[in-house]
């Protein structure tokens, strides 16, 4: 009966939905987008208050945004403030696991030992997880990826070494402190950005040259303190998750 | 096309929320749910032959066919999000296993009946 109406219901939904969005005035069809009409070709001619001539890689200088990658530039300089409340939704859902985990002590555990291959390797492999975390949050400006890939794949380090070693702990304190000092520089930019330049999270530094690693004005800084930030966020959430029982 | 398995995945996900009672398949809807949504988002920017909105040496001035970034930056910040409520979510079925010793939310009650 329940299923019956669920479906029922589903078939309703599912009508409005495509009727709802493919009657609509201005969708286009899959593909057939003119992103002139969009604006998103601001963005891409990186200027968004007036006329720019063509952005070149490697020549255009001292654009609005010197990011090579356009994501990024939305992200973190058009769109930052929307990225610092992204970061504090991360932050308060990582609190509010803690918070729920808090009683309990010890490590779960786990009914299969690490083999003798995932012990090795893990050593391995560790080092060079993280160094491409780091690669990743520092080219987020010029390359795919950026601060939150880039801090996943660091928590994804730990993972591993919880994994692999049965004893291993880590100090958590020290990756609250580091999530606790990313996050109030990176409001703390913002208000320098506020006091210099006029407006919050605004981007006052020299943007120099389009794919210039030292490029894009605070967009790379901002990319290493959410990359830490993240990466230390979720480190802490998977530590609370294979908390043992309560004692 | 693609567009159209978003949207199949989105009501999929509206069914799986309807139908299920185990706390974990519930998160796991929502999740298919939020993933047909990214999907559709994401389809919605797409143009046809464009590149990558990243500047490389190759794909190197701004006058070239890129698709849409705007989708893509909105998408990653539904990724996060949903990220941290999955993780909330998980860390509250755990904590509720605990207290019933069952996931199953027609078992738990909403204390009413009992």
């Amino acid at each position: 009966m329940k299923k019956a109406l669920a479906m029922l219901l589903l078939v309703l939904v599912g009508t409005l939905l495509f009727m709802g969005i493919y009657a609509m005035e201005g969708f286009r069809p899959y593909g057939e987008v003119d992103l002139a009409q969009r604006v998103s070709q601001a963005y891409i001619d990186k200027d968004v208050t007036g006329e720019n001539p063509e952005v070149v890689y490697g020549i255009s200088k001292d654009l609005e945004t010197g990011s090579a990658n356009l994501v990024t530039s939305i992200i973190v300089n058009y769109r930052s403030f929307d990225t610092l409340g992204e970061v504090t939704v991360l932050f308060l859902s990582a609190l509010g696991v803690s918070i729920l985990f808090g009683s309990f002590k010890g490590r779960l555990r786990s009914r299969y030992q690490p083999n003798f291959i995932l012990r090795t390797g893990s050593k391995v492999v560790f080092p060079l997880i993280l160094i491409m975390g780091v690669y990743i949050f520092i080219h987020g400006h010029l390359s795919p990826g950026g601060g939150f890939p880039g801090g996943s794949m660091i928590a994804s380090a730990i993972l591993l070494m919880y994994l692999a070693d049965e004893a291993f702990r880590i100090r958590i304190e020290g990756f609250k402190m580091t999530e606790g000092i990313a996050g109030s520089l990176y409001v703390l930019l913002g208000l320098v950005g506020l006091t210099l330049a006029g407006y919050f999270l605004s981007n006052f530094l020299n943007t120099g040259t389009v794919g210039a690693l030292f490029s894009a004005g605070i967009i790379p800084v901002v990319y290493v303190l959410v990359g830490l930030k993240v990466g230390s966020e979720l480190t802490g959430i998977i530590t609370d998750f294979l908390k043992g029982e309560v004692e | 096309m693609i567009q159209y398995a978003g949207i199949l995945l989105i009501l999929i996900g509206i069914y799986g929320l309807l139908t299920e009672t185990n706390l974990i398949k519930i998160i796991v809807s929502l999740n298919v749910f939020e993933l047909g949504l990214n999907v559709f988002i994401i389809s919605v920017g797409f143009v046809r032959e464009g590149v990558a909105p990243i500047l490389t040496s190759v794909n190197n001035h701004s006058g070239l066919v890129f698709v849409d970034p705007l989708p893509q930056a909105l998408v990653l910040t539904a990724i996060v999000i949903g990220l941290g409520t999955t993780a909330l979510g998980l860390a509250f079925a755990r904590r509720i296993y605990m207290k019933h010793g069952t996931l199953n939310i027609e078992e738990i009650g909403g204390g009413i009946n009992d």
